[in-house]
């Protein structure tokens, strides 16, 4: 148990114009869960991909020893030959394809050139008992929810037989039962000998389950924690994070709430494509000026599907009901309009609905709101470096300048750009889906510290949240979805955990 | 920064931006040394223009296409059904030279508009409804055309494409209209490169040292005066240059600078992040095309003053030469990447080509093996180039 499996001395790398790893040392011991704790852009994923052989051999300083000799890997099939396998932040599963097609995808059992589907099944389904997944060989992935995808990822790792194993947020987009099946699936492969490299910001789950604790700062080691030391807690990894300790997780705020500014009434939607499914079902709700509104509710129970509705129409047919703004009914069918009515919506997938990686910071910062910096169709580009630097300062996004193209940015300052492109459309209602996923503690408490600022200045905010805490921990209501259907609501003087997953798990039959 | 590392940066870390120019100027030393300096020659340089202008016009509305992710393969038979049109009127019914420009246009834009229609609004790929548009418009000339040639134009119409602005403004053994022209042109360059470097630094953005920045400019000034020397000692100012010039600075303005422009990139980039950011995207692939239309309506006016009247087959595969411009001039396969002064320059690349071959008395089907080459050879360049900066993970 206490040999060293993996040791990373002074790995430095360089991008363009940024250090991203500046000498960073990981010792990793053989059979162990080693965390890795960062701000966003630390460098923590790129010091996995250059493990992973992503970044190949040559392309960055310094020396990995793996199981005591020098790894060398110049591709990632090269570092999956010895057993380094990597789970990244964004899955890579092909949807079309079922859980078995996927599971040896590279790596097809052949049998004089063809694929016996038969034994590849049945294969599949022992990989699949291994990690407790209860679904067929033969169903497509994209049918899958995001933990059961993660799974799969799981399960294609050992098939490759893994020796060490490298998750980047793997629960980022889970929920919490997820979350759990997914931690204990990695105790059990600890029992099993596989060593396993875990990145995340739930600090939480850290402590839990992490036997060390790696800290990374501005690309350099900070310091190592033997988590069963009782010192290890959850304010010491923060304090090595962000180089001070963080007196509170929820900034405080004197809310001060006016007149209703926007309101849904007997809001419907049904599924795009299987247009008799009712995915939201008369749904009413309001938020006040000032006020921070939650949304709590499992996967599934229609909280995105929700707000994408009444933001431009962007999911779902058969859409009906009505938007109040300020008591009058507004035009919502298309972004345009809506924005234009004055809600802005960010995105819980902001590399997909949220930015234009291919772009820099500067122009995905306008993106909704160039009408604001135009005349006559005319962008004024001085004015747009200037409210992009604005914002850059005030949010405090890690880049080299506004000119940095997003597709390079840390998870965590790509929502913070976001962030700012829709607080640039100045709304009078912001959605936030998921606000704070990938996101580390200090740039959280960041952006609650935006949010607050926004309800003090009377706008409403709506945010739709995963984590009770943070619901409970920031928001003066919150109302409970399940099923499509509005179940409850509550102030935050008797919002609970325990009362919030009452009403959220609320059985169908049931629902009013 | 200093001057040394930056231009060292410009053979690596920018050499993605650069690289098409680099690649330019060496085909042009070249073809300069091979052909005995018979390719820079102020006749030859005005040969150029004349000759290829089509294709940079083109390559002018197929940027904006590509850039939106999409690409038209119908701008050759488009280029033929307009010249034809514009033939008929003005050769069969005797109408003015410039009612038959602007039906070339009009006929132009309304293929676009019946183009967009279908893949802004039905949603059809457009390699779809181009390839379709490809066979169609090519089936309309022949019709049009009644299957035979039309020719010749009237001398006005002749003008459009072969005729020069020469005198204007008195000649001294050189032509001072042409000299001028050059003059503001080099001024407008500097005070746009001056006025934009002026506003990042006042709101404290990185910019490139002065020295080079006065280094760059001086030598696009350089280059450019020598150019117009060049053309203002042969023939003077050909129209059509008038045209393109007007052209390209009028396409680079709209791509970089208005609201329209940063739609394209926009929906290129990220289709659903356009859509959620309200970008109208069925408006904007609209306007793409008929906008596209309307171009090759111009370039088919031009290159049938060109070649003094309309063949049924006239612009076969002019759409793969601005294609190839796009791709060489480093747009991406993908869309949201791609700049007008990159398809610009990889239209010129492509035209240096052929007119050196040319002077060289390469055969043509040798011709078409280098262009081929050229093109895999840019892209390839250019993947390798996005790996190597690590974009590619
Ligand atoms: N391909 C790239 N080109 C340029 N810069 C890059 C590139 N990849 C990463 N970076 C930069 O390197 C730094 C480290 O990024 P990395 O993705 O490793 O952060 P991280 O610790 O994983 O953050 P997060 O928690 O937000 O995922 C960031 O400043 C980022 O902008
Ligand atoms: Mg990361």
């Amino acid at each position: 148990m206490d040999s060293t499996i993996l040791q990373m001395q002074d790995i430095t790398k360089t991008f363009p114009g940024v250090k991203a790893l500046d000498g960073v040392n990981l010792s990793v011991r053989q059979g162990e869960i080693h965390a890795i704790c960062g701000e966003n852009g630390a460098g923590k994923s790129t010091l996995m991909k250059v493990l992973s052989g992503v970044y190949p051999h040559g392309s960055y300083d310094g020396k990995i020893l793996f199981n005591g000799q020098e790894l060398k890997a110049s591709s990632i099939k090269d570092s999956e030959a010895k057993g380094i396998v990597i789970i990244h932040q964004e899955l890579a599963l092909v949807p079309y394809l079922s859980v078995a097609e996927n599971l040896f995808l590279g790596n097809e059992t052949k049998r004089r050139g063809l694929i016996d589907w038969q034994e590849a099944n049945q294969r599949a389904a022992k990989l699949l008992a291994r990690v407790g997944l209860a679904e067929s060989p033969v169903t497509p992935v994209g049918q899958l929810g995001v933990g059961k995808q993660q799974l799969v990822e799981i399960a294609k790792a050992l098939n490759k037989d893994v020796k060490l194993l490298i998750l980047d947020e793997p629960t980022a987009a889970l929920n919490d039962d997820d979350s759990e099946h997914l931690l204990n699936l990695l105790r059990e492969l600890r029992e099993q000998g596989i060593t396993c490299i875990i990145i995340s910001h739930k600090l939480g789950e850290i402590e839990d389950i992490a036997n060390n604790t790696t800290i990374i700062r501005d690309g350099q080691t900070v310091e190592s924690l033997d988590m069963a030391d009782p010192g290890s807690t959850q304010n010491r990894i923060i304090q090595g994070m962000v180089g001070r300790s963080l007196s509170a997780r929820y900034p405080d705020r004197e809310p001060n709430i006016g007149q209703v500014v926007f309101e849904v009434r007997d809001w419907s939607v049904h599924h795009p494509t299987q247009h008799e499914r009712v995915v939201v079902n008369k749904a009413s709700l309001d938020v006040r000026a000032g006020e921070i509104v939650g949304i709590a509710g499992l996967m599934g129970a229609g909280r995105t599907e929700l707000a994408m509705s009444i933001f431009g129409h962007s999911y779902g047919r058969g859409i009906s009901g009505t938007v109040l703004m300020d008591g009058r009914p507004v035009d919502t069918s298309t972004v345009g309009k809506a924005i234009k009515a004055g809600i802005a919506y960010v995105s819980e997938d902001r590399k997909k609905f949220g930015l234009n990686l291919l772009e820099d910071i500067r122009v995905n910062t306008t993106a909704a709101g160039l009408g604001k910096i135009s005349s006559r169709g005319f962008v004024n580009g001085n004015k747009e470096i200037q409210i992009a630097e604005h914002y850059r300062k005030s949010m405090r996004i890690k880049a080299p300048s506004v000119l940095a193209k997003t597709g390079n940015l840390s998870g965590g300052n790509q929502q913070k750009v976001v962030l700012g492109k829709w607080l640039h459309t100045a709304p009078e209602l912001l959605i936030l889906d998921e606000p704070t996923r990938g996101i580390d503690v200090g740039a959280k408490y960041e952006i609650y510290t935006i949010i607050n600022e926004l309800a003090a200045s009377g706008k409403a905010v709506l945010v739709i949240s995963s984590e009770l805490p943070e619901l409970l921990g920031i928001c003066d209501r919150i109302y409970t979805l399940a099923y499509g259907r509005m179940t409850g609501q509550l102030p935050k003087s008797e919002a609970t955990q325990e009362r919030l997953m009452e009403l959220m798990t609320i059985e169908k039959e049931n629902v009013r | 920064m200093t001057l040394k590392t930056e231009l060292k940066d410009i053979f690596t870390k920018n050499l993605r931006t650069s690289g098409i120019y680099i690649a330019f100027v060496l085909i042009v030393v070249l073809f300069t040394i091979m052909t005995d300096g018979l390719l820079l020659s102020p006749i030859n340089l005005t040969n150029i223009i004349l000759q290829y202008s089509y294709v940079l016009i083109l390559a002018l509305g197929m940027i904006m296409v590509i850039v939106a992710g999409h690409i038209d393969l119908s701008v050759g038979s488009l280029v033929a059904l307009t010249g034809a049109v514009s033939a008929v009127l003005v050769i069969k019914t005797g109408a003015p030279w410039w009612v038959g420009i602007l039906a070339a246009v009009a006929v132009g834009a309304l293929c676009g508009v019946w183009q967009g229609f279908w893949v802004a609004y039905v949603g059809i790929p457009a390699f779809i409804v181009t390839l379709a548009g490809m066979l169609l418009f090519r089936g309309l000339t022949y019709e049009v055309l009644n299957n035979v040639s039309l020719s010749p134009f009237p001398g006005e119409y002749q003008q459009v494409a072969g005729g020069f602005l020469n005198g204007l403004l008195g000649g001294y053994g050189f032509d001072m209209f042409t000299v001028l022209i050059g003059v503001v042109a080099v001024a407008g360059l500097v005070w746009s490169q001056y006025s934009t470097r002026r506003g990042r630094v006042k709101f404290g953005q990185d910019v490139e040292s002065m020295a080079m920045f006065i280094a760059k400019n001086a030598l696009s000034a350089i280059v450019i005066l020598w150019f117009f020397w060049q053309i203002a000692i042969s023939r003077g100012m050909p129209i059509v240059l008038i045209i393109l010039g007007v052209l390209v600075i009028a396409y680079h303005v709209l791509t970089t600078r208005t609201v329209f422009g940063r739609h394209i990139y926009a929906i290129g980039g990220n289709l659903s992040a356009a859509k959620l950011s309200g970008v109208n995207v069925k408006k904007v692939n609209f306007w793409i095309f008929i906008n596209m239309g309307m171009l090759a309506g111009v370039a088919g006016a031009v290159f049938s003053s060109r070649s003094n009247g309309a063949q049924p087959g006239a612009g076969n595969m002019f759409e793969l030469d601005a294609i190839a411009a796009c791709f060489i001039g480093g747009a991406s396969t993908t869309g949201g990447v791609g700049r007008v002064t990159g398809a610009i320059v990889g239209g010129l690349v492509m035209a240096v080509l052929s007119n050196g071959m040319q002077l060289m008395g390469v055969g043509a089907s040798a011709q078409q093996i280098v262009k081929g080459l050229v093109l895999l050879l840019a892209v390839a360049f250019d993947i390798y180039n996005k790996r190597r900066a690590g974009e590619a993970s």
